[in-house]
């Protein structure tokens, strides 16, 4: 029943935001329309943090209990982590082309996206080749809490990088934040939040069925 | 601490007696500066610009070789369990190897930097030492996280494929900045250096300490 | 009591290799765990050597917790498996010298230099390991065992590879062991060599034990000879 309102209330909010993004948000005068990928560029990327946040939350809760629950929760955080980032610098290059020309730049927010979806493809990875699932656990919480507390380490040294070499700064618009545009932004930063629920539990749920099948394939093929 | 002192005593004499380690390490590192001296050859930038990145990509990849050696040798045998079966903690066991991986590393480092120095016609100088001593640094860090990594790519059956996956992008910081650091000491411009000898210092201290704590689950069956 | 097991489970995945062992082992006994392959000896024998850690129950040697003291419980115990855990560029001198570091042996020179000539190995004493045949890795892995002089010696497997001479070096260094009064475990398909010092003998089946019986008992025999026809025991 929660699943279903909260499923509702995602389609709603995704509808509203697209609308008010399009049509109700101005036109930003110095970017013009390709301005506004931004609305959802920047939710993206927060959820990407999110998601560094939440694997962490799960490699400290299967430490301290082992159970295999804490692991699931983590690699849910993490497969959210690689779509949106994904999706996220995918729609950053989208918005650069245009109007600076350029498929990608090296920006400090960019580059730090880019080191954290590898982080999180290269925790896939890892999992992949390690079918016992105790192990596969145990490790992988291993390398997510070496990943996660790179992140802030990662997030000094770019930004550093780029205090020091200033370049053109990636900004939302140059003339200032008109209260349209605030509305707009956080409408879409709601939708593309409920958003993030809404999958993280169904994915959560997928995986712990995932579990349940391995499991009753062992025991079917153990008594073969 | 005499324990972590007869681990390394031991890697140090099977080097000395296979030289395997070091050699493919040193070799790698050459032929990389070798590369890139071709790769950069037509580009007229001043030479303290480009170099430093040269340098750190030959050590870091040179130092993925170093670590999978090094891991090679404990699964050969399985003489990891050995170690587990003796009365030394595995946070201990941790630290020995990390020492043993930087002292391997720092050797064939040694040898590729004066090299370095001459193929980019720098001098001989103070400057030397100071790029030297960043090198330390920033070898540490990836020492640090290399040893642990590998340990858990070497429970996948891709092994020494899965450790450069791992680990360059946690590295990411450490080579930013080592070769930021390093450029500002062959540019002469060092307002900014502090700042980054105190990332390599905070990544170092950071991940000798969480490795130190969680090796025991990367490690034990 | 020199082993005390409770209710030792490990499950790796989905599949049990041990599924509850409960087991006292007093000081002095030798201790034969007979069983099929993949029965859970070898899990056992890694559990009480600290090498793997038990998905539930508690394991103690000597009275010591394994999961509160670990170091000192391993400094008691000398493990065996076909593993020799030597390092291949090392001579047999440098390896015993390494692992002595690593267990603080006292007089570690002439430690050394008695088990060489005690396993027959003194005209290969500085030969790298790499050099060698099975037979004599598995002599130099017997000196490693006993260098620390534990009060429980773990063998997993161990007449395996080793040639008559060997087997009767291995056997007469278990002897005087017992003689001085440590404790053995060995696991092993062989029921003879199994049983010739054995004071008891156990049999796993499917992570539990099955049977448990005097090794001098004719009915031991009977059981293992059953065990190994049927599958179950009496």
């Amino acid at each position: 029943m929660k699943l279903k309102v909260l499923a509702i209330l995602t389609l709603v909010s995704m509808l509203t935001a697209l609308y008010m993004i399009f049509l109700y948000a101005p036109r930003e005068a110095l970017q013009g329309d390709a301005q506004r990928i931004f609305y959802v560029h920047l939710p993206l990327a927060i959820s990407g943090y999110v998601s560094a946040f939440l694997l962490f939350i799960g490699v400290i809760g299967f430490f301290r209990t082992g159970d295999l629950k804490w692991d699931r929760f983590g690699e849910t955080a993490a497969a959210l982590g690689v779509t949106f980032i994904s999706a996220q610098l995918i729609t950053g290059s989208l918005w650069s082309r245009p109007i600076w020309g350029p498929w990608w730049v090296w920006d400090a927010r960019t580059t730090l996206q880019l080191v954290l979806d590898l982080i999180f493809i290269a925790y896939f990875m890892l999992r992949s080749y390690l079918p016992d699932p105790q192990k596969r656990a145990k490790l992988s919480a291993v390398f997510g809490l070496l990943g996660m507390i790179d992140v802030p380490i990662n997030y000094l040294s770019i930004y550093l990088v780029r205090t020091q070499h200033p370049q053109a700064v990636v900004s939302p618009g140059g003339g200032g934040v008109s209260p349209e545009m605030g509305l707009t932004l956080t409408v879409s930063f709601t939708a593309v939040g409920l958003l993030y629920a809404y999958l993280f539990n169904r994915r959560l749920a997928i995986a712990k069925v995932e579990e349940e099948v391995d499991y009753l394939e062992q025991v079917v093929l153990a008594h073969e | 601490m005499k324990s972590m002192s007869a681990i390394i005593f031991k890697d140090i004499v099977i080097e000395m007696r296979n030289k395997e380690s070091i050699t493919s390490m040193l070799m790698f590192g050459v032929l990389v500066l070798v590369v890139f001296q071709f790769a950069f050859e037509t580009i007229n930038v001043e030479r303290g610009l480009l170099a430093p990145g040269t340098l750190w990509v030959a050590f870091s990849f040179a130092a993925i070789l170093g670590l999978n050696r090094s891991l090679a040798m404990e699964i050969d045998n399985d003489c990891l369990q050995g170690l587990l079966l003796a009365p030394i903690s595995r946070g201990e066991l941790y630290l020995g190897k990390v020492a043993s991986n930087f002292i391997f590393m720092m050797i064939a480092e040694v040898i590729v930097l004066p090299l370095f120095v001459v193929f980019n016609n720098l001098d001989f100088n103070l400057k030397f030492l100071e790029v030297a001593a960043i090198a330390c640094l920033g070898t540490l860090g990836i020492a640090s996280i290399g040893t642990i990594l590998s340990t858990i790519s070497a429970n996948t059956r891709i092994k020494e494929v899965m450790l450069p996956v791992l680990q360059i992008p946690l590295t990411v910081p450490v080579i930013i900045a080592s070769v930021e650091a390093t450029r500002e000491v062959l540019t002469g411009d060092t307002r900014g250096i502090s700042s980054w000898l105190y990332v390599l210092a905070g990544f170092i201290i950071v991940y000798l300490t969480a490795s130190y704590l969680v090796f025991e689950f990367a490690v034990e069956e | 009591m020199a082993l005390e097991s409770e209710d030792i489970r490990k499950t790796f995945g989905y599949f049990t290799a041990l599924g509850g062992v409960t087991l006292k082992v007093k000081r002095g006994e030798f201790l034969a765990l007979f069983g099929r392959n993949g029965a859970g000896k070898t899990t056992f024998l890694k559990i009480a050597a600290t090498l793997v850690k038990p998905t539930h129950g508690r394991l103690r040697i000597e009275g010591i917790d394994v999961r509160e003291e670990p170091e000192e419980a391993r400094r008691r115990i000398g493990f065996l498996s076909h593993n020799t855990y030597l390092y291949r560029d090392l001579t047999p001198i440098e390896n015993l010298r390494f692992f002595g570091r690593l267990y603080d042996v006292q007089d570690l020179d002439e430690r050394i230099h008695s088990l060489i000539d005690r396993v027959g190995l003194q005209r290969r004493a500085s030969d790298p390991v790499r050099s060698f045949s099975r037979g004599l890795h598995q002599r130099l892995g017997v000196a490693r065992v006993m260098l620390h002089d534990p009060s429980l010696i773990l063998l997993d497997e161990p007449y395996t590879g080793l040639d008559a001479n060997a087997v009767d070096t291995l056997n007469q260094m278990l002897d005087e062991a017992i003689s001085a009064g440590k404790t053995i475990i060995l696991t092993t398909h062989d029921l003879e060599q199994g049983l010739r010092a054995a004071s008891r003998a156990i049999i796993i089946d499917r992570g539990k034990i099955v049977f448990t019986g005097d090794a001098r008992d004719p009915a031991t025999r009977d059981a293992y000879r059953q065990y190994i026809r049927v599958g179950v025991t009496p």
